[in-house]
């Protein structure tokens, strides 16, 4: 019975004890008409045989062991540290649940209280959650907040359109109920367009940095425009891109969130992810979901618990401003170790690494005839590449040759049709990106 | 016996890693764009592998023992399931790789749907949401567009039981709609009287519906589940069941059938995904085909048929080798053999956005290492062991129960589902508490169960073994549970200075929150405030 310990004289010792001749007797309150319907389910299989077919299943997949990978677009393939990996399989980590007992939880509430720490470190602000699900539902939490914090008397959120376009739509679904206006969609996107969308009834704006097409603006003036209009500066921030790029809180953000799958997160057709949520202590009360901070034992010992508890769904009920329970804390721990063992000098080692490729890759294509590179803003480890046939052809013929090629813009943004969006990162040996500027070179 | 924080232990310059050397010319980097600071750690691997070992000492987990956190079923997590979600085709598989590269984990997510949506009697499943609130949050979107499409958009209020999670009532809001709280009886059903008051009274015709929790947080059926589908229904409302507790209906009863119109699953609950030390979770939703529409997206369907007859349910043995991969590590195309011989192709997989769907959840396809899992765990057991899974897990509960109410109270005298709720205090013994029980159970080694919910039980202990537990734990449990209730009345400061053999003692929460100690002192030096 696979994972079920019974021996047939145990269950019948406990039906026994509890009085009756059989288990189906339990089952009493339930219909008659309605009970113990068949399931039209496969059989049971052995483990060897499971396992055969996961290994089978998972080969149908093009995966980045057989692949090289120069798509991004919200998911990167980084190097993941061993380590990582056998610190994840600890039982005691993942087989655990949110520390609603601290003083057996001290594990993960100090794991989490460091990730919190590293998190602050990264992005210049003062306070970091546990986690949100990704950073499509961060944003969209820092929608919530914005709200709150202007008290649901300004209703309009302006959302660059170089924000990730899965993000804009999940911050729209989490928002359908409200009486409010999300725009930012149209135009160029341009910085001093969005300045002009602000006014007073605007409760934030939020930009990606870098954004979805990898670049990066001068943020300052945009943050003074912001504050003057009275709404706050949500940035959505790669992680990686903060190993080497001035902190969000440099630059003048009220909220950070973002996508922290780059720090140690495998790829993983799209999740489990991380997303993570960084805000100025003047609104940390405003945060949702998990929080841990430090505090004392009866003896006086440091130790870690959850905090301000009652701003959640489980105390707060129909008052709460989300209902976020269970988060993505074993994605937190994975972000919190590879943070540790990349620490001050590796990670920003990582960073530039992911630069100088980039950069060497975007140069070498810029030369070849028919393709065009758009380096009119600094970028970090994505660029857009104009090419001479459709997108869909040039990665075809990529795959192929062994490749997987940038990410079609044009299925999101009608005017950047025939434009790829190319990721290179610390994992793209050279020979790699030799190999694929050869073969797009022979696609002109 | 406390770890140092990692702040503490570490030395300027040391690395836990070893990167390669750059191989392409360098670049010059934007000066004026760079950080100065970067207070991250400096540590070595040695000293971040004994940190996080150390630490993980420190917590209380399933691999140890029983667990018996009520309405967050913590069953045994399935190693093979770890290593499954390990294999390179699943973990370096990137969520925008064309349909055609990722036809093993569509098929694989297909299935999950198929099969999600028979163990409960749903026309279609959508596995996006990436945990049960999430869940919760795509059901009631739903039935708020489908009464707006139906040009009765004024339906604003959702009936809600006082003995839901907290997350129902704070989902309603979260959806821009309001909460109308329902009573419960002294058997622990819905108040009837209150049911038809609300749905046939003059708001009426404000009735979206109903979230319900089966069984209910008590661990008890709903006597009368039929009567207050139906109420909810001739109101013009629709029926949301929290699938929370779903390990207590597999096979005994599907939901869709009962006349349910949406429910959220939770894979980390009910199909054996970790819990992951607070996450990640998986909250699938499952709807009938009113509702099929609204689903969010995208949702895994065949685009294009196979060649193959393809009785249902299928293994994915034939898909397999199909894909087989030459020596290159591609594709080879080659089509396969069913057993018979005969060369067959199989169907094509593809992600669809359901035609009025409520949109997007969170980017790419949900928490696919979830559903892998789910996948794994559903074939190892197969329709025989589901079955006796929610079968167990039921057993192992009234066991329980049965034993306890010899030295507890347990209010509502009925057999129970996968769980059930002791009253957690004596009459002989008034300074002893739930929590004070709660915590003198860490030094017996068991992980206490769920406190003070649900809250319309007195000092409530909410129970729930789960199926994969043996007769020989549970009676362990029952002798400490037994002990304690003597100690209450012997030596009540020992519950009360509980626990004695933790790591650490209770804490002082209010000083948490009052300080507000967020993030260690070192790296907040990037802060500008």
């Amino acid at each position: 019975m696979s994972y079920i310990p019974h021996t047939a004289m145990e269950t019948q010792q406990m039906l026994a004890e509890i009085g009756v001749d059989a288990i189906d007797e339990l089952f009493r309150a339930v219909p008659p008409t309605h009970r113990f319907p068949k399931l039209d389910l496969p059989p049971p299989m052995s483990e060897m045989e499971v396992a055969a077919e996961m290994l089978a299943i998972s080969e149908a997949n093009d995966h980045a062991q057989d692949f090289a990978i120069f798509r991004g677009a919200g998911a990167y393939h980084h190097f993941i540290p061993t380590v990582v990996n056998h610190m994840l399989l600890r039982g005691e980590f993942y087989t655990a649940y949110t520390p609603y007992q601290p003083e057996i939880s001290q594990g993960t509430l100090q794991a989490t209280y460091e990730y919190q720490s590293m998190m602050c470190a990264l992005t210049g602000m003062d306070a970091a959650n546990a986690s949100h699900y990704d950073g499509a539902t961060s944003l969209a939490e820092a929608v919530t907040v914005a709200l709150e914090v202007a008290r649901h008397r300004r209703k309009k959120v302006i959302l660059s359109h170089a924000i990730h376009p899965q993000y804009r739509e999940v911050a729209r679904t989490y928002h359908r109920g409200r009486d409010i206006r999300i725009i930012g969609d149209r135009g160029r996107g341009e910085i001093v367009d969005l300045m002009e969308m602000l006014d007073e009834n605007t409760a934030m704006l939020a930009v990606q940095y870098p954004d979805f097409f990898g670049q990066i603006d001068d943020m300052t003036a945009l943050a003074d425009a912001v504050h003057e209009a009275g709404a706050l500066l949500v940035m959505v921030a790669n992680p990686m891109a903060l190993s080497i790029f001035k902190s969000p809180g440099e630059l003048g953000a009220d909220i950070v969130v973002g996508e922290g799958q780059p720090m140690g997160v495998p790829l993983g057709f799209g999740g489990p992810y991380l997303g993570y949520f960084a805000i100025r202590q003047k609104y940390v009360r405003r945060i949702a979901g998990r929080i841990i901070g430090e505090t004392l034992d009866a003896d006086g010992k440091r130790a870690f618990v959850m905090t301000l508890r009652p701003r959640e769904q489980d105390i707060k009920r129909e008052r709460a401003s989300s209902n976020i329970c269970t988060n993505q804390g074993l994605m937190a721990l994975s972000a919190s170790v590879y943070m540790t063992l990349m620490g001050k000098n590796g990670l920003r080692k990582v960073g530039e690494l992911n630069y100088h490729k980039a950069h060497y890759a975007a140069n070498e294509i810029s030369r070849l005839d028919g393709y065009s590179v758009d380096m009119s803003k600094p970028f970090f480890n994505e660029f857009v590449v104009a090419c001479p046939r459709p997108i869909a052809d040039i990665n075809k013929a990529l795959l192929e040759q062994g490749i997987i090629g940038g990410y079609d813009l044009g299925q999101h943004y009608f005017h950047l049709e025939d434009r790829m969006l190319l990721c290179v990162t610390e994992m793209n040996a050279k020979d790699e990106i030799d190999r694929l500027v050869e073969i797009l070179g022979g696609l002109n | 016996m406390l770890q140092p924080l990692i702040y503490d232990i570490g030395s300027p310059g040391r690395m836990g890693v070893n990167l390669p050397e750059c191989d392409v010319p360098k670049v010059e980097l934007p000066a004026a764009l760079m950080r100065e600071e970067l207070p991250l750690p400096e540590v070595g691997e040695v000293q971040v592998v004994r940190h996080f070992v150390k630490l993980s000492k420190l917590n209380y987990s399933i691999d140890q023992g029983l667990y018996p956190l009520g309405s967050c079923t913590m069953k045994y997590n399935p190693k093979i399931n770890e290593d499954a979600a390990r294999l390179p085709g699943f973990a370096q598989l990137h969520p925008l790789t064309d349909e055609s590269g990722s036809q093993g984990a569509l098929f694989l997510m297909h299935e999950l749907q198929q099969w999600l949506g028979e163990i409960s009697g749903f026309e279609a499943v959508s596995l996006t949401p990436a945990a049960g609130a999430q869940g919760e949050f795509a059901g009631i979107l739903m039935i708020r567009q489908y009464h707006i499409d139906r040009g009765e958009g004024q339906r604003d209020l959702i009936l809600v039981p006082n003995s839901a999670h907290g997350t129902n009532p704070a989902t309603v809001t979260m959806a821009g709609m309001e909460v109308l709280e329902l009573p419960s009886n002294n058997k622990g059903n819905v108040d009837m009287d209150a049911l038809h008051a609300a749905c046939e009274g003059e708001l009426r015709d404000r009735i979206a519906g109903m979230m319900i929790t089966v069984p209910s947080t008590l661990g008890l059926f709903e006597e009368t589940i039929l009567e207050v589908i139906a109420t909810v229904h001739d109101a013009g409302g629709l029926m949301y069941m929290d699938g929370a507790n779903m390990n207590a209906l597999m096979a005994a009863v599907k939901p869709g059938a009962l006349g349910f119109d949406v429910m959220h699953y939770n894979l980390h609950k009910t199909f054996s995904t970790p819990h992951g030390g607070g996450g990640p979770g998986s909250g699938a939703v499952g709807v009938n085909e009113k509702l099929a529409p609204y689903l969010p997206g995208p949702i895994v369907e065949i685009v294009e048929d196979g060649t193959a007859d393809r009785e249902e349910p299928v293994g994915a043995t034939y898909q397999v080798a199909r894909n087989a991969r030459s020596n290159d590590g591609r594709p080879n195309g080659s089509p396969l053999q069913t057993s018979a011989g005969e060369a067959v192709e199989p169907p094509l997989y593809g992600f669809v956005m359901p035609e009025k769907s409520i949109g997007r959840m969170k980017a790419f396809h949900g928490n696919f290492g979830m559903h892998l899992r789910a996948y794994a765990y559903i074939r190892v057991y197969g329709d025989s062991g589901i079955r006796d899974v929610t079968r167990y897990a039921v057993l192992n509960a009234n066991y329980l129960r049965a034993k306890l109410m010899q030295t507890y109270k347990v209010p509502y005298p009925r057999y129970c589902g996968h769980e059930f709720v002791l009253e957690g205090h004596f009459d002989d013994a008034e300074d002893v508490h739930a929590l004070d029980i709660s915590k003198r159970l860490m030094d017996y080694g068991f992980h206490p169960p769920t406190n003070y919910f649900p809250l319309i039980v007195p000092e409530a202990l909410l129970i729930e073994p789960t199926e994969t537990e043996t007769k020989a734990d549970l009676d362990e449990f029952v002798a400490a549970m037994e002990r304690i209730a003597e100690e209450a009345r012997d030596d009540p400061e020992l519950l009360r200075n509980a626990p004695h053999t933790a790591p650490v003692r209770r804490l002082d929460e209010v000083r948490a929150a009052k300080e507000l100690v967020l993030c260690c002192a070192p790296a907040k030096a990037a802060a500008s405030v």
